[in-house]
């Protein structure tokens, strides 16, 4: 096989694509940062914005976040997976250019539909506003979801035919023929192939899912009388928004695998307990979204015990096989630190300790008492802000240095500021949902407003370390390598 | 329960910041053999593997094991008293707000509209219980109050621009 001919040109249009979606990516995450930050201030009572507007905010950033984080997280596994395989960069800036129709669609339908549902959609709060969005506000919002989604759908397809053609099959580049195989495990197969075909799987099933509801979103928007079952709807919300999320940390670990063992000198290498890791992850994923509908009582009892299981074995791919093996890799390595690979390290710390208080709310007793407080922010804060975002951005920042970064006081105070806020805004968070604080409150009682405050403060932080990093690397997108 | 959980995340997120500082303070100094600290990582991880194995079995009886939520999926006692409550945005329409210490009280919750979260707390700082209320089913949420005094109801389901707004209160008197 011409193992050449299966990998991606680097040509000028895939750089050119690979560094619009830098741009891009920067520039909405911290325009979503800034949104969160306001909503935290307004729970605060420091920003005086009327309810229904804080909504819209609050709605915003959901999306926003979730739409950014989907479309970086991709390009750092497109930057990485093209190495193995022939990805097409036409499909790649298709997928940009059809989620920016939908982010137009979107803020329309928030900026002047009113819309202010929360990016969760939850049916059938779209189509019973009271008088606050109209129809067609709604369904521009839904409707930018679909064509975020067709996106996300065309680049995945087109991963998953790339995938095939060099490996003959999604299970063998998922490794489960190594897996199950007899003798010593083959360890050619990279663990970026593995890792991309996993969420390849997941994410085709889960935007397919998610089409289905938000086009019974749309049919009931217009066709009220054609009514759905509200626990079916939740369903299928759920399993969307949840492997979609999850697939975003999952795409950007892949930074991961391929730039730590570039500081340390120790390979990456496949093995069976690694295969058996990621096809675990690839079934847990998909299953464990019930731990969202736990105190939905007219789930079945099998449902909501798998949620709270699953719950639990989530844990162990993530802490045991890459924390783990992250943090080997490094021990005693004699590595030389840099701003790129110590936010790398740092954002498998936040997944890390960020699971901790989500498998504990997943407990159903737990979540009995803590479901929809702020704990729920709190720990999904903690992987997404502490492990998500630094995790892009020491992938990013490496794409565009070639491991070449000269440290400065600067990049030092703004990676501290950054951890540490972050850190405290989490915990604000936490804190309060153990104190019983409902999330999604535009308006807080007097006796949780300092939780909000101090949020307010990190977050605040968090934001100005964050415009010194995208900056940074923003300054060197042009030096930005396919080959890095 | 709150203060379990806050206690256990606290010890595992202390354990994992530590095992990183450890790590990450000596990976800077001279290299020893690769080869005798994978071997060594891979049997550590073995064991912690099944350690926590072992933990998640443990965990998923003694929390599983007696049916966490009384009326969920399972039979439940016979309650003193029913109240039932409709969620509307952005109020709750319940038959009944009064009932006595120690009576077991069952809330049959459903939504005319869309969904809702019903949850009382005793005060600001301690939520008792919580169901979801649905359009299309009906939620049994039994709660036994042990204290007397007024429990407000919030809603934890975001259900539109007045979600914050939606509240109730149920009173619990000292028994006879």
């Amino acid at each position: 096989m011409n193992t050449t001919a299966m990998q991606s040109p680097d040509t000028p249009a895939a750089k050119l694509a690979f560094q619009l979606y830098i741009a891009i990516g920067i520039a909405v995450f911290l325009l979503m940062m800034i949104a969160g930050a306001a909503f935290r201030a307004i729970q605060a009572t420091w920003l005086p914005i009327p309810a229904n507007y804080a909504y819209e905010i609050m709605t915003l950033h959901g999306a926003g976040m979730v739409g950014v984080s989907g479309l970086a997280g991709a390009a750092v596994m497109w930057y990485f997976l093209r190495r193995y395989v022939a990805l097409s960069t036409a499909m790649f800036l298709t997928m940009l250019a059809l989620s920016l129709v939908g982010v137009v669609m979107i803020l329309g339908a928030i900026g002047i539909g009113r819309f202010a549902a929360g990016w969760t959609f939850l049916y059938p709060l779209p189509a019973k506003s009271m008088g606050i969005w109209g129809t067609h506000a709604a369904a521009a919002f839904v409707g930018g979801l679909v064509f975020i989604g067709v996106g996300f759908l065309l680049f995945y397809l087109d991963c998953a035919i790339a995938l095939i053609r060099r490996y003959g099959s999604l299970v063998k580049a998922l490794g489960l023929d190594r897996l199950f195989g007899s003798g010593p495990v083959d360890t050619s197969l990279p663990p970026t192939v593995v890792a991309s075909t996993m969420v390849v799987i997941i994410n085709i099933l889960g935007i397919l899912a998610g089409a289905v509801v938000l086009v019974m979103t749309l049919v009931n928007l217009y066709v009220p009388s054609v009514a759905f079952d509200a626990l079916l709807m939740k369903n299928l919300i759920f399993f969307f928004g949840h492997v979609f999320i999850n697939a975003t940390i999952y795409m950007a670990v892949i930074g991961v695998y391929e730039i730590v063992p570039k500081y340390t000198g120790r390979p990456w290498m496949i093995s069976r307990p690694f295969l058996a890791s990621w096809a675990a992850v690839t079934l847990i994923v998909m299953a464990v979204y019930p731990h969202h509908l736990l105190m939905d009582y007219a789930m079945p009892k099998w449902a909501v015990v798998t949620g709270q299981v699953l719950s639990y074995l989530s844990g162990i791919p993530v802490l045991l096989v890459t924390v783990y093996g992250a943090l080997t890799n490094i021990h005693r390595s004699g590595l030389e630190w840099d701003l790129p690979l110590r936010l790398i390290l740092f954002s498998l710390f936040g997944w890390a300790a960020g699971v901790i208080p989500a498998i504990i709310d997943g407990v159903i007793r737990v979540n009995l008492v803590m479901h929809n407080t702020q704990w729920v922010p709190g720990h999904f804060h903690f992987y997404l802000l502490l492990g998500l975002v630094p995790m892009l951005l020491g992938s990013l920042l490496y794409a565009c240095t070639r491991g070449q970064w000269k440290e400065t006081a600067l990049d030092r105070a703004s990676f501290w500021t950054f951890g540490v806020a972050g850190a405290v805004f989490c915990f604000a968070f936490l804190v309060a949902g153990w104190q019983g604080v409902p999330r999604r409150f535009a308006v807080h009682d007097g006796a949780w407003l300092s939780f909000a405050q101090i949020g307010t403060l990190a977050a605040t932080l968090v934001l100005v370390a964050a415009v010194v990093l995208g900056v940074r690397l923003l300054a060197r997108l042009p030096r930005a390598s396919l080959s890095a | 329960m709150q203060n379990l959980a806050w206690a256990l995340s606290l010890i595992f997120m202390a354990a994992i910041a530590a095992v990183f500082l450890w790590v990450v303070a000596g990976a800077s100094s001279a290299s020893r053999d690769a080869d005798a600290i994978a071997r060594s990582g891979r049997l550590w991880r073995d064991r912690l593997f099944w350690i926590i194995i072992a933990a998640g079995v443990a965990i998923s009886f003694a929390t599983l094991w007696d049916w966490p939520i009384a009326g969920h999926a399972a039979a439940a006692p016979k309650p003193d008293v029913v109240i039932r409550a409709t969620a509307h945005q952005f109020r709750w329409a319940i038959d009944r707000d009064t009932v006595q210490a120690g009576q077991l009280v069952e809330f049959e919750l459903t939504s005319a509209d869309v969904n809702h979260g019903f949850a009382i707390y005793k005060n600001k700082h301690h939520l008792v219980a919580q169901t979801q209320a649905m359009p299309g089913y009906v939620n049994k949420l039994q709660v036994r109050f042990t204290e007397p005094g007024d429990y407000e109801v919030l809603c934890l389901e975001y259900c539109g621009v007045a979600h914050h707004a939606m509240r109730a209160v149920i009173k619990v008197r000292a028994g006879s």
